[in-house]
């Protein structure tokens, strides 16, 4: 109680004082410059060729992996879509700083940090098509993706519900003495949720090893940063929950791992939340149903167009001697080809039955809902040409 | 056995799933060292220590995302929310998160491990924001449990088995029976069926039916009507859902009659659900309409808290009226 009674603390003043914004500057912090040549002071961290590759090449896959599902959903192929275009440096890099046995707990735009992880593109296509090979069943519109095996919360579309819940799983983490944390993504936008206050404060009061990664990328839909918070950021948030802050250039692929390294490291360490502020740019839409010619300019984003973090990167390896642009190329051309494929055939593979329709209410199908399935299912049979995904299978 | 009231059978409930599980948590507004403002979590922390019983700051939608987190990690986290009335804050987290964890998931990922006890209803000059009764709100919520215990009995019985199930349940007390209900309890483990209504009494003209704190109302009416020759069978539905239709048709088709009696309003309260399946099922075997003896439609209010409940008087008047129908 009395490390917590801070009002000992408090100094006392004789003046009426009423203090402003800007008592304290946060800075940025940054390990290559845009052209991907590195600051002379820079402290890089430790990223074998490997890794450092492996890093690129993912950004690289999901900028393809964007496209083509852009393009996908204006062919009417997919309901929706959600790139993450200019950003794939802040959540590639970040899980490149992590554990495998870490768990993520996303908002929408993380694909990333999932392709990292090992999620293969036909794990990505199988949960667009809602089809029944994927482990969610279909249940949930394109980009709500999960997967247990890596350790990948499934996402829900309600803005900053992860945040106090990831504050729960790194609670129960550490109960469990796992070595591991977790981490929690979330927008500039989902910042202003009252479950961001609540998580990170519940984060910082019980001693939670979780790292909130805050992707702050200028928009929530059209709604500009500028009209979203009046302070600094969100990183002054973290001060003011007695969070440790570090704020990072979100297109610096380098600076994003080696923030988060030493945010995991810390929260391991000392059993508290860190957060990240990761200041980068929407180059994308907000999602396929959006479009930001409405409120912003060409100019800005070309402005951010010169800030890419893979052109950023590939620069870097360029530099290491670690980049070759023929195998490059090579890459590139197959990943197109096997998105391409994956698509193809996921596309075709048949909904779950209407069986599923039921299962995972509960852990078991109770007498209520196996009644309206029962109905559901005589109808099905009346009316087959109504519901042909279906109704080929009911019998 | 032991005589306790229904505040002690909850704390004895929480000390045995505590004691038979070390993931079993219990947190929420100050019912760490405190023991809660009802005193239902008293000594927890003393016997289990801070991690496993402690004070959150004062935040409804953080304490239940924090626990949404923790039971998907795979832990057994009971969280506390101070009044029914505060749920509210948190409704976002447990109506799209919490009962959809498991369904969106594909059954990957769930919070089963999860009970929520809050204490709920009047009777204790409590006003609009410490009085109400939300189960039917709830009720509507595809991937819950609610329970509902109306002595101390069926309370240890029935969070223990809530903090058990696989699936997440909201416990809901009757906190005007907190100190004012007293039985004997077991003192060792055990559980009493989630989804089962329990016969408290048998009777042949009309089926009473109700659940938490209305049941001794209920029993009070009865006996006003024994008076006058009617018997009453008595039936606690204890989960409101799923909820046990069956037991409530089959004493239907016995009776003939129905009388449903809740404390929250009457619109959109659960008692209209129990209302439209029985007249789907009984529909040949009722005598009477199904008859409803609940709250007014209004804000709960205070000076007039005894005019509002619906009391062993009006539901004597109502079992009157259906049997003279």
């Amino acid at each position: 109680m009395e490390d917590r009674n801070h009002l000992g603390k408090i100094k006392t003043t004789n003046r009426v004082e009423v203090i402003g914004n800007g008592l304290i500057d946060i800075p940025m912090l940054q390990l290559l410059k845009p052209d991907g040549s590195e600051h002379e002071s820079a402290q890089l961290p430790e990223l074998d060729k490997t890794l450092a590759l492996k890093i690129h090449d993912t950004m690289e896959y999901i900028r393809i992996l964007d496209e083509r599902m852009v393009a996908a959903q204006r062919q009417g192929r997919i309901s929706f879509y959600l790139a993450s275009t200019g950003e794939e440096a802040a959540a590639v890099a970040s899980a490149a700083a992590l554990s495998p046995n870490d768990m993520i707990m996303s908002q929408y735009r993380e694909q990333g940090a999932l392709a990292f992880r090992g999620y293969t593109t036909d794990q990505f296509m199988n949960q667009m098509f809602s089809n029944k090979a994927d482990p969610n069943k279909g249940r949930q519109m394109p980009i709500h993706y999960g997967d247990k095996a890596l350790n990948f919360m499934t996402i829900s579309s309600p803005l900053g519900t992860q945040i106090p819940q990831a504050s729960g799983y790194a609670y129960g983490q550490k109960m469990a003495g796992n070595e591991a944390i977790t981490i929690c993504y979330f927008g500039e936008g989902a910042a202003s949720e009252g479950d961001f206050h609540a998580g990170v404060n519940m984060a910082a009061v019980l001693n939670c090893p979780v790292i909130f990664f805050c992707r702050n990328n200028g928009y929530a839909i059209s709604t500009p940063s500028e009209e979203q918070f009046a302070g600094d950021g969100i990183a002054s948030r973290g001060i003011g929950y007695g969070v440790k802050t570090i704020r990072v250039d979100g297109n610096d692929p380098l600076a994003v791992f080696a923030a988060t390294q030493e945010a995991r490291r810390i929260a391991l360490a000392e059993m508290c939340p860190v957060l990240i502020e990761a200041m980068t740019y929407r180059l994308a839409a907000h999602s396929t149903s959006d479009d930001p010619t409405g409120y912003r300019s060409r100019d800005e984003e070309d402005k951010w167009r010169a800030k890419d973090p893979i052109a950023r990167m590939a620069n870097w390896l360029t530099h290491k001697g670690w980049f070759d642009e023929k195998q490059n190329k090579a890459k590139v051309d197959q990943a197109r080809q096997d998105v391409l494929a994956a698509l193809k055939v996921s596309e075709t593979i048949p909904i779950c039955g209407i069986e599923e329709i039921v299962e995972d209410v509960y852990d078991s199908v109770p007498w209520h809902l196996q009644d309206q399935l029962t109905s559901l299912k005589a109808h099905i049979k009346q009316y087959p040409k109504k519901y042909p995904k279906t109704s080929g299978s009911v019998r | 056995m032991a005589k306790m009231n229904l505040l002690q059978a909850i704390n004895n409930a929480l000390i045995t799933a505590m004691t038979a599980e070390e993931k079993v948590m219990v947190f929420g507004e100050d019912v760490g060292h405190f023991g809660g403002v009802f005193r239902a979590t008293s000594h927890l922390q003393e016997k289990f220590g801070k991690g496993r019983c402690f004070n959150t700051p004062l935040t409804e939608q953080g304490i239940i995302g924090f626990a949404n987190g923790l039971a998907s990690q795979g832990a057994y986290p009971v969280a506390e929310i101070q009044f029914g009335d505060y749920i509210f804050p948190a409704f976002d987290q447990i109506v799209n998160e919490t009962a959809k964890w498991r369904y969106r998931s594909g059954g990957q990922f769930d919070v089963g491990g999860l009970t929520i006890r809050t204490p709920y209803g009047g009777g204790i000059s409590g006003g609009h924001y410490h009085s109400q009764s939300p189960e039917a709100f709830f009720a509507h919520c595809a991937g819950l449990k609610v329970v509902i215990p109306r002595d101390p009995y069926q309370a240890k019985g029935l969070l223990l088995a809530s903090i058990r199930d696989k699936n997440p349940v909201l416990f809901l007390e009757p906190k005007r029976l907190y100190r004012a209900s007293i039985a004997d309890v077991p003192e060792e483990d055990y559980e009493l069926p989630l989804g089962k209504a329990d016969l408290v009494q048998e009777g042949t003209d009309i089926t009473l039916l109700g659940w938490g704190a209305q049941i001794e109302i209920l029993q009070k009416a009865a006996e006003m009507a024994l008076d006058d020759g009617v018997s009453c069978e008595i039936i606690d539905l204890r989960s409101i859902l799923p909820w046990d239709a069956e037991a409530v048709i089959n004493s239907v088709m016995k009776t003939g009659r129905l009388l449903i009696n809740h404390e929250a309003p009457l619109t959109g309260g659960f008692a209209s659900e129990i209302a439209a399946t029985i007249q789907e099922k009984c529909f040949l075997y009722l005598e009477a309409p199904i008859t409803r003896v609940c709250g007014l439609d209004t804000p709960y209010p205070l000076a007039h808290e005894t005019e509002y409940m619906p009391d062993e008087t009006k539901t004597y008047e109502a079992i009157k009226r259906s049997l003279h129908y």
